[in-house]
């Protein structure tokens, strides 16, 4: 029993440093990427080709002023950063990262928690985190952020049906709702569950681009028109939470996205965990390229593209499903 | 939605659509038109005009003989002199300001000077956060007498002067 607690404990602590490193790696990487498709440079100073600026960064945001306006609701005010990093990083407790290995004599196996609803268990955690823009929002007292907060609940209800429904397909199919099953069923290429459910994997990539509050459905943040949104009168570490949750939110569907239609850590030659991560890069590319090529959406396209066009098409993609799996 | 509608948004979707993300994904591989600042620089062009400074003949002593052309030619207004002699008789400025705020960096006081003794440099970083920094004095315009540069450039600049050929550096 002491064992088990022990190992649980470091593998814990192992993932929670990883992708805390990897958080601050992806404001990098987007910087980077985001500044060569405008043919710019990027960062450069901190390091040798900038790398240190991740470093710089933190620094920097742990020794600004902390400001807190006048008219803010104290308690909310600083829960809602917490409230918005805390769901993206529980969906990595139950992420398949490795086949399970031996190491100093303990089998370990490779993911956190084994749960039997852990997709369920992810979305009902990451729909959560819709709730830290909100009361960000509400208890900024700005109406800048009360606008950001009002838009990202009315996305939220647009888009979380679709989210929900995007997946019913490779529930259907593969009989399961745990992941670490999921992986194990999509051992070769040709089981992936992409090749059966492309349409459900680009409604839930959708989906998940406007769980994330990315570009091109960055509308809770929208600089041109609110400033910053539901952050904007967040400054130092507080600011810098909304940050790393919402690119732990990014690393996160990158993990749920590959093990649902990917197969997860499968793949030949390489460890397991260098596969992941692998796919997991791929889709924080295209997070970056999607905000490098699209502007933002208009509020009233995001709703008739949500009810009208994401809802329809999953349910069309469930229904169908279900007719091909029954027959 | 009709038919039609539908053929196409699939037409967006599967042409139109990647089209542009192939855009910027081409762009990623281009050379950028940004610059390395500080460490890298555009070269610069050989007539540049930059921050004046005020000659020396080859002895120490100021060449500028405060005459006021310089002030008379400049067409914003920008320099501002008072002239005083000294022991041996001659005229010196006992004040020579340039306000580079006001300063349009034309040249004509260049130009204009028939001592040969203002000269428009090559230094364009002289930014700063107080508004009063910007009215250079003549200590602050004057080369530092054992000067770096050689007399070679000296000659270049003067003739430069005279028959508008690519200058040298201060």
């Amino acid at each position: 029993m002491l064992e088990v607690a022990v190992i649980s404990t470091l593998k814990v602590i192992v993932v929670v440093i990883v992708i805390l490193t990897a958080c601050a790696y992806a404001t990098y990487v987007e910087r980077k990427v985001v500044a060569f498709m405008q043919q710019r440079i990027g960062p450069l100073y901190a390091g040798p080709w900038g790398l240190l600026q991740p470093l710089a960064d933190a620094i920097k945001l742990i020794f600004k002023e902390d400001i807190v306006p006048d008219r803010a609701e104290r308690l909310t005010y600083g829960l809602a950063p917490m409230v918005s990093f805390i769901p993206a990083m529980l969906v990595f407790g139950v992420v398949p990262f490795s086949s399970s290995f031996t190491l100093f004599g303990y089998k370990i196996s490779g993911v956190i928690s084994d749960l039997n609803i852990a997709i369920l268990w992810v979305f009902a955690v990451t729909s959560l985190g819709v709730y830290g823009t909100i009361l960000a929002g509400w208890s900024s007292g700005s109406k800048y952020s009360l606008l950001g907060g009002l838009r990202a609940s009315a996305q939220s209800i647009s888009y979380e049906l679709s989210y929900g429904l995007s997946i019913v397909g490779v529930i259907i199919m593969s009989g399961t709702l745990s992941m670490t099953e999921l992986v194990g069923q999509q051992a070769s290429i040709l089981d992936w569950y992409i090749w059966r459910q492309p349409l459900g994997f680009l409604l839930y990539f959708t989906c998940a681009v406007a769980e994330t509050n990315r570009a091109p459905f960055d509308l809770p943040e929208g600089e041109s028109e609110l400033v910053a949104g539901f952050h904007t009168e967040f400054s130092s570490m507080r600011f810098a939470t909304f940050f790393v949750g919402e690119y732990a939110h990014m690393i996160a569907v990158g993990c749920v996205a590959s093990t649902l239609f990917f197969g997860g850590w499968q793949g030949p030659l390489l460890p397991p965990v260098i596969w992941l991560t692998l796919k997991v890069f791929v889709f924080l590319f295209i997070f970056i390229w999607l905000r490098a090529t699209l502007p933002r959406f208009r509020y009233d396209q995001l709703m008739q593209f949500g009810w009208k066009v994401l809802f329809p098409l999953a349910i069309l993609n469930t229904m169908v499903t279900g007719l091909i799996v029954l027959w | 939605m009709t038919i039609r509608e539908i053929w196409q948004a699939l037409g967006d979707i599967v042409i139109r659509m990647p089209r542009g993300f192939l855009v910027t994904f081409k762009h990623m591989f281009k050379k950028p038109v940004t610059l390395d600042y500080p460490r890298k620089r555009e070269p610069m062009w050989p007539r540049y005009r930059g921050l004046h400074f005020l000659e020396r003949y080859e002895d120490g002593s100021e060449r500028c003989v405060c005459c006021g052309l310089c002030a008379a030619a400049c067409p914003a207004d920008a320099i501002y002199m008072e002239p005083a002699e000294n022991e041996r008789g001659e005229r010196y400025a006992k004040i020579y300001e340039i306000n580079m705020i006001r300063c349009i960096f034309c040249g004509f006081c260049e130009e204009a000077c028939p001592e040969e003794a203002i000269f428009l440099g090559r230094e364009y970083e002289f930014a700063n956060d107080n508004r009063n920094s910007f009215i250079y004095t003549k200590e602050q315009l004057l080369v530092p007498f054992p000067r770096k540069d050689n007399p070679f450039k000296r000659l270049f600049r003067r003739v430069r002067k005279v028959y508008g050929i690519p200058g040298a550096k201060r």
